[in-house]
């Protein structure tokens, strides 16, 4: 059996393509509404330097990546452990050595950094224009940098959305348009809310 | 030493892989080996089969070694179908 051969069994075997799937989503979703309300956040608050802004939302993206890592290692380890020694009992056998007891092992570190590059990504994404204005370059039709960096957190939020909607079979746009919907009721609260302040 | 030519196992394996992987696994341990495998019971978290393996050399190590690896545990050998081999030439 080849490398990749043993890799997809493992990868099925340990039902990780399911859990990763759905981690990817939620903590994307984390991350793309963090970012809409740091950036939101700073929109309501007034003129702020460029650089105040990339770095509140850097920050932000790594604490949301090491987060998103460590937790799910260390729950996602627990989890597999006492998977495996329910396994163990119900067979009356070790199985550190079988490809159960690899998976078991894999699992937990493919799952976080899933965990951890989908807001870490997500966030980077959302703040290109911010860096690309940051860094001299001028954004075509010469947009707004910050309104950019909005337009990319919606998009990355409707990107989602319509993954959810592929992975549960409903229509794309119905379930992107509702996770924009979602977007949209968080900006107003911020707006609602940070105006205010 | 006698030639194995065919054998019925009991095996306590879990839901996966599954039954057509486990079978499939094992007959290709042998370009020879032919598998026949049936699932006697399915609980919780195992599932009992009974696997045959038919060929002209059955290696047993191999095949427990095999099922190990997959998670499974042989309960028992209930059949083994041996044959002598040919005494070697005395030229």
């Amino acid at each position: 059996m080849s490398l990749i051969q043993q890799i997809q069994s493992l990868w099925k075997l340990s039902q990780a393509g399911q859990i990763a799937r759905r981690y990817f989503v939620t903590n994307g979703f984390d991350g793309a509404l963090t970012m809409l309300g740091i950036l939101l956040g700073f929109y309501t608050g007034g003129e702020v330097p460029l650089i105040v802004v990339i770095s509140a939302c850097l920050g932000a993206a790594i604490a949301l990546g090491i987060s998103g890592f460590t937790s799910a290692l260390l729950s996602e380890t627990e989890e597999r452990k006492k998977e495996l020694k329910e396994l163990e009992d119900s067979l009356v056998a070790p199985l550190e050595e079988s490809d159960y007891g690899k998976a078991s092992q894999i699992t937990p570190w493919v799952i976080a950094a899933v965990n951890g590059l989908s807001p870490f990504l997500i966030s980077l994404f959302i703040i290109i224009p911010l860096w690309l204005e940051d860094w001299g370059y001028m954004l075509p039709f010469e947009m707004d940098p910050f309104d950019t960096a909005i337009g990319f957190a919606f998009l990355a939020i409707l990107f989602l959305g319509i993954f959810l909607g592929r992975i549960s079979g409903t229509f794309w746009l119905w379930s992107g348009l509702r996770a924009v919907l979602i977007g949209l009721v968080t900006a107003g609260i911020i707006f609602l809310i940070g105006g205010n302040a | 030493m006698a030639i194995v030519k065919r054998i019925l196992l009991d095996v306590l394996k879990p839901h996966q892989p599954g039954a057509l992987e486990f079978a499939q696994t094992l007959a290709d341990l042998d370009p020879g080996y032919r598998v026949n495998l049936r699932v006697e019971e399915v609980d919780e978290n195992t599932e009992t089969i009974i696997v045959v393996i038919e060929g002209e050399n059955i290696r047993f190590e191999e095949i427990d070694q095999a099922i190990k690896k997959m998670g499974g545990t042989v309960h028992s050998v209930d059949e083994v179908e041996a044959e002598g081999s040919p005494p070697a030439s005395t030229e």
